[in-house]
């Protein structure tokens, strides 16, 4: 089972992915942008990562691309559909680079493999004993607190960069 | 006893996949028939009372109407997403009651099956990222359908949604808070544990959540997005027929689902009073409790405690979505500004102060070594209590309390009507 929906989500999140540049309107390309953010929450729930996958839909999908939505309907940008990718040459380019790129991840990971890292049984025991949430929780509030912390204060920042700019007298 | 398992616990699954979502879109169905029942008895009328008994077989005769009836579609309309949005906002009004428990677990020969869907361990995150998706498809119908007043509801519903979420997440967390973890299974077992069901111990953010839970399903006093008066019935203006009936049953399927959630986080869920309904899997095993010495005492599961649990979970919802009615047909509409005033001005920085209120209360008792029982939940009732009053007395200011005659600001002077005017031509009756 697992397999399948693997190839599943992955088909899904690389067919909206490719979706995303070649839609003719704002709003295709946003929707299958949304595809593939579902898609990749899918993949994680099948690493287990329960947590990750709920956060990638709650902040992603359902905030940050519905802000994107909320621009493309305030600016009316989604009823003339004119293209914005530059003919086949250019579409051949891209497309190849990113083959390329992919290549050698495949290659690298077919090679390696991808393995539990040294903390595998570790993270199994934390997930038992503190739940999904806990298990992300405890590490992000003891190890690494100051890079989360400086994180909150990295966005508070643009928050108030944003007034700034947006506002003429603040 | 044992969990179910094998080819019994697929079959187990199936039927409750089956007997769930048939009977979520019955209530759904006679949600609708509530409401207008219940509207024409506040209404001094009479409502639909002739298909059927009492009108009872009116939601039938609404369905099939919808479904005879013709599919419009505009012009201008963007046909693929015209088409796409009433999906996209039917679909996650009904999945999300997969991870509501709705009863004490019931013994079959084969084991104990859970009265839960999928009692997934992210819990409440999968119902807010499912909620968090319904946004798409009241915006995208807004969109799609090319017309201004559908244009201008979608863009208050993306706004409204949005901002409302902060406060809804944000009184969640209080709940959260108290219970160490998201699965909803853990959430009423925490309350069967302290003794008292949420909505005391966390009064504050039980109000909040109530308030947030209106606005996110799109009720009034918060239907800015449909605002018969101002914009037609906003984002599904241009639908007819069963489009439009899916948007109907979204709204209805949305309300069915946060009343269940309202009574699962705050009232308890499917717990009854007493301790002879309590389970809860712990370490692969049905236990009631904890005796003094930390042992577990095993559970007794039967299915007539299966039946009365899940009568009082039904129960508790009715009671919700009988106050969902009641307040659209008592309260009148917000003005936009207001709807957003209240959203970024009020409830947010009043559910982030409340939020550390809960944790340092929590905090204290937990370094005081405080037991998580009777004690707990008082101090917390009490803690709460007293949050809540200030909330109330800071909204009101002494408007409705006091009464609008103790406010000198508010007074309007009656002045003496000029002899001239009276004797006159008064407007009214001839």
């Amino acid at each position: 089972m697992a397999p399948v929906l693997f190839y599943m989500f992955a088909g899904l999140a690389i067919g909206g992915a490719i979706g995303v540049v070649m839609a003719k309107s704002p709003i295709g390309s946003l929707l299958f942008m949304v595809t593939t953010l579902g898609a990749m929450a899918g993949t994680f729930v099948l690493l287990e990562a329960h947590f990750l996958a709920a956060i990638q839909i709650i902040v992603y999908a359902g905030a940050i691309m519905v802000l994107f939505l909320f621009v493309i309907m305030l600016l009316n940008l989604g009823h003339d559909y004119q293209k914005d990718l530059k003919g086949g040459a250019f579409a051949v380019m891209s497309f190849g680079v990113t083959g390329v790129i992919a290549g050698f991840l495949a290659q690298e990971l077919g090679t390696t493999g991808i393995q539990d890292g040294p903390g595998g049984a570790s993270i199994d025991a934390l997930i038992a004993e503190h739940g999904a949430v806990g298990a992300i929780a405890t590490e992000l509030y003891t190890t690494y607190v100051v890079p989360f912390e400086i994180t909150g204060i990295l966005l508070l920042v643009a928050i108030v960069g944003a007034l700034v700019l947006a506002k003429k007298e603040v | 006893m044992e969990p179910i398992s094998g080819i019994p616990a697929v079959i187990a699954m199936a039927a409750k996949n089956l007997g769930i979502f048939t009977l979520v879109i019955l209530v759904v169905a006679y949600a609708t028939y509530a409401e207008r029942r219940v509207s024409a008895f506040i209404q001094d009328r009479r409502g639909p009372n002739r298909v059927g008994p009492f009108g009872l077989l009116q939601p039938i005769a609404d369905g099939i109407k919808n479904i005879l009836k013709e599919e419009t579609l505009p012009a201008t309309a963007s046909r693929f997403f015209f088409v796409l949005a009433p999906i996209m906002v039917l679909v996650p009004s009904l999945v999300t009651f997969a991870v509501i428990p709705i009863a004490a677990p019931l013994p079959t020969p084969w084991g104990v099956v859970d009265m839960i869907i999928a009692d997934v361990p992210i819990g409440i995150l999968y119902v807010l990222a499912f909620s968090s998706l319904a946004v798409y498809g009241v915006v995208l119908g807004g969109w799609a359908s090319n017309n201004k007043y559908a244009f201008l509801g979608g863009l208050r519903a993306s706004a409204q949604m949005v901002s409302y979420e902060v406060a809804l997440g944000l009184s969640l967390i209080a709940v959260l808070m108290l219970a160490g973890n998201v699965t909803l299974t853990e959430v009423v077992w925490q309350q069967q544990q302290l003794g008292m069901w949420y909505a005391f111990p966390l009064s504050l953010a039980f109000i909040l959540f109530v308030i947030s839970a209106f606005a996110e399903t799109n009720r009034l006093p918060f239907d800015m997005p449909e605002a018969e008066s101002e914009l037609v019935t906003g984002y599904h203006t241009e639908y007819s027929a069963m489009k439009f009936s899916a948007f109907m049953i979204s709204e209805f399927g949305h309300m069915v689902t946060a009343s269940a959630l309202m009574a699962t986080l705050f009232l308890g869920g499917w717990d009854l009073p007493g301790s002879w309904d309590n389970a809860f899997w712990y370490n692969g095993e049905l236990i009631s409790g904890f005796a003094a010495n930390g042992d577990p005492v095993l559970a007794n599961p039967a299915a007539w405690k299966t039946l009365l649990t899940f009568a009082g979970f039904a129960a508790k919802t009715g009671l919700f979505l009988l106050l969902y009615i009641w307040i659209r047909w008592t309260l009148p509409r917000f003005r936009y500004d207001q709807v957003m005033a209240l959203g970024w001005k009020v409830m947010l920085p009043t559910s982030l102060g409340y939020l550390m209120l809960v944790a340092m209360t929590i905090l204290v008792l937990d370094e005081l070594g405080v037991n998580f029982g009777f004690l707990y939940g008082l101090v917390l009732t009490l803690v709460s209590g007293a949050a809540t009053l200030a909330f109330v007395f800071f909204l009101d200011r002494g408007r409705t309390i006091a009464g609008a005659a103790a406010t000198t600001s508010q007074k309007i002077e009656i002045k003496t009507i000029p002899t001239a005017v009276a004797s006159g031509h008064a407007p009214g009756r001839h």
